[in-house]
């Protein structure tokens, strides 16, 4: 048994364990704490697939987790619940291969901008239609879909999306992808494919982003353009990837977890200053961790080490 | 053996005694609250919501706390979070106020999304949910698959046909012609109520000559009243957001469309203070959503304490219900006490003495609210309501 297969094992004992969750006493109260950390690990984490590498920075998620929002919202009379899942994933998938075309090929800050206004562009049109053609359908969503089946789901995208980032670190395009982010010249002048590397990576995460908007809309009951596609989602997925750290795969879950439960912390305490108090964490992160959680773990794991050769020697 | 049975009955007398006594100061009644206090909706819980919380908690503990079925009274304490507009913190909190603060009963959240989205764990845990500020057609759905989630504001399509409804009957007595400007601010709600109403005003054969909807974050109004002038309407009916309400009635007063019309309507944040406190004796006759009978002795009484309690006034339409749903709560309490189920129970089968008159749920709903209103004299009194309340006024011009 080679190390990485160890590794799968151990990791799939931990989902079994995080699966009982919704069996706990007071199970209510743990999923509506953690369903949210889940979402967030799951945006995260492929988030991070993209932009780790390419240091592109995309404030999209909004608008890819919108659109599966909405996906399900429209169709949840009509089509099972399943193939909405892969509808999401799908039109996830195109959105992002359009806005990467367009925009990819052209320098991060182009890419930035364009992704932030992707969000609003996407909500006015499903306003306009909505407007003119919809009424009140796709408002609400009324479902036998618990917090538990929300939960179960959500893990079972994280394994998805942690072994499809295993897959692609070891794969050809994965390699592409590195040197791209190390040089972008010299990945051109190697012959690699650069906008399709880059294109290919987009249209992961926003599958992800877009499934998981489709499986949180029966949470919520009543869907409104200004809660589908909150810019603060993006915000927030960025700045938890970021605090993570991304040269990790497992990177953005460090950040997504601690993130969560300070987030916790000041909303149960402090229920009237946790705008304030947030903007002072974020504050401390950026001038005391820049490297994000992983890279601090990693240099303490360095010194141990190092104190340990010390020692033996 | 003698020592030992003084000890215990001396014992016996001093815990009772401090339970007594606890329980009349010590041990107060947890209520929770969550609402927005900051985020877009902040400003309306602002107005509707903290200020009814404060109220009547100071009320009720001045009053030596709220009465249980025993006799007893023991102070209220109130739990408050902010959920900053996020239905997702809307859903935390309401657990964290059932799981971790032990709250005896908690107050619905304000806006409709973070209401519906926090029904299914009020159903869950089993508390009964008095909503006000939660406005949607699906009530009957969500009544069936929720017990005891009950609404008391009313129902999308009713709101936004009181205004067509009205003008209607005015049409009918030949004080207003045919020629409608309709407007809408493109969100979910303003959607709502201008699919609603225009179906009525076609029906009553009014002639759109004018109808365009318009982004929530709009800056500039002026090319709307301009194009509605220019229509030559009758009446102006805009299905507005508080920034959008204030905005075309400004506009309208600068280009003059308020003085061409005979009806002159906007929407939420109309039966705010803060408009009259904008506008003045401008908006004399201005229509709008919503409504009270603000001459009602108990509206009165309620206005005057909410002023003295909160130093600002109540609005004109939502404040006074919910100031009536906590009634509900503290009169079906008096007479059950805090089990959940039993105060459902008493919810669904009783009548209430409320600021808003006599309340009875009928399918978890009370189906008779003000839908329209005008402004007169600086107040804003209901001129029209589902079946008819008490107290509606005639128009003015």
């Amino acid at each position: 048994m080679n190390q990485s297969t160890l590794r799968w094992l151990l990791v799939l004992a931990v989902y079994g364990v995080l699966a009982w969750v919704p069996a706990l006493p007071d199970a209510g109260g743990w999923l509506s704490l953690i369903v949210p950390m889940t979402m967030y690990i799951a945006l995260a984490t492929s988030w991070a697939l993209f932009s780790g590498p390419t240091h592109y920075i995309s404030l999209a998620t909004a608008a890819f987790y919108g659109v599966g929002t909405y996906i399900l919202a429209m169709g949840i009379e009509a089509v099972p619940y399943p193939l909405l899942l892969l509808i999401a994933a799908l039109a996830g998938a195109v959105l992002a291969a359009l806005v990467g075309w367009a925009t990819l090929r052209l320098s991060g800050v182009y890419f930035v901008i364009f992704t932030l206004g992707l969000a609003e562009l996407i909500r006015q049109v499903v306003t306009w239609l909505q407007n003119n053609f919809g009424g009140s359908r796709g408002k609400y969503v009324f479902t036998d879909i618990t917090e538990a089946h929300i939960y179960w789901q959500l893990l079972a995208l994280t394994l998805i999306v942690f072994f499809v980032g295993w897959l692609i670190q070891r794969s050809r395009l994965g390699f592409a992808i590195r040197i791209i982010g190390g040089d972008e010249t010299v990945a051109k002048h190697s012959g690699i494919h650069v906008a399709g590397a880059k294109i290919a990576l987009f249209m992961v995460s926003g599958a992800v982003a877009a499934v998981v908007g489709a499986i949180l809309a029966p949470r919520f009951v009543y869907i409104e353009p200004a809660m589908a596609f909150n810019p603060q989602l993006s915000f927030m997925v960025a700045i938890m990837a970021l605090l993570g750290g991304l040269h990790r795969l497992w990177g953005p879950l460090m950040g997504a977890i601690p993130f969560a439960l300070v987030w916790e912390f000041i909303a149960a305490n402090f229920p009237e200053q946790t705008t304030l108090l947030m903007g002072l964490a974020f504050l401390a992160v950026v001038f005391y961790i820049p490297n994000g959680i992983a890279g601090v773990m990693e240099s303490w794991h360095r010194k141990l080490r190092a104190n340990q050769e010390v020692d033996h020697g | 053996m003698r020592l030992q049975w003084m000890s215990k009955t001396l014992g016996v007398i001093t815990l009772a005694g401090s339970l007594a006594l606890s329980a009349q100061a010590e041990d107060p009644i947890r209520i929770g609250a969550v609402a927005p206090k900051t985020g877009p909706l902040a400003g309306g819980a602002a107005v509707t919501y903290w200020p009814n919380v404060q109220l009547w908690s100071t009320q009720v503990n001045d009053a030596g706390g709220l009465l249980l079925p025993d006799g007893l009274r023991r102070p209220v304490e109130i739990i408050e979070y902010d959920d900053r507009t996020d239905p997702s913190e809307t859903i935390r909190a309401v657990q964290r106020l059932a799981n971790n603060d032990d709250a005896d009963l908690i107050i619905p959240p304000y806006g409709t999304g973070m209401a519906l989205a926090a029904a299914p764990i009020f159903d869950r845990l089993g508390y009964p949910m008095l909503n006000v500020t939660a406005i949607t057609d699906q009530t009957d759905a969500l009544t069936d698959r929720y017990d005891g989630v009950f609404f008391t504001l009313g129902a999308t399509t009713p709101i936004a046909q009181g205004i067509a409804k009205l003008a209607a009957d005015m049409k009918a007595d030949g004080e207003l012609g045919n020629r409608l400007a309709l407007v809408n601010v493109a969100d979910a709600f303003g959607i709502e109520l201008a699919k609603a109403a225009k179906t009525v005003f076609e029906d009553e054969g009014f002639n759109i000559v004018y109808e365009t909807s318009y982004p929530p974050t709009i800056q500039d109004v002026s090319p709307i009243i301009n194009s509605a002038m220019d229509a030559e309407p009758d009446l102006f009916v805009a299905f507005s957001y508080p920034p959008d309400t204030f905005a075309l009635t400004e506009q309208a007063q600068v280009a003059g469309l308020d003085e061409q019309v005979d009806l002159f309507y906007t929407a939420v944040a109309n039966a705010f203070p803060a408009y009259r406190n904008r506008f003045g004796d401008s908006i004399n006759g201005v229509y709008g959503v919503g409504g009270v009978n603000p001459v009602n002795p108990d509206f009165v009484a309620y206005r005057e304490a909410h002023i003295e309690v909160t130093g600002q006034e109540p609005d004109y339409w939502a404040s006074a219900v919910m100031y009536a749903s906590l009634q509900v709560m503290q009169q079906a309490v008096a007479e059950v006490g805090l089990d959940h189920d039993a105060i459902i129970d008493y919810v669904k089968n009783n009548t209430f003495d409320t600021v808003m008159g006599d309340w009875d749920f009928v399918d978890q709903q009370i189906e008779n609210y003000w839908t329209v209103g005008q402004w007169q004299g600086g107040q804003f009194y209901g001129l029209g309501s589902t079946q008819g309340m008490d107290g509606e006024a005639e128009p003015i011009d």
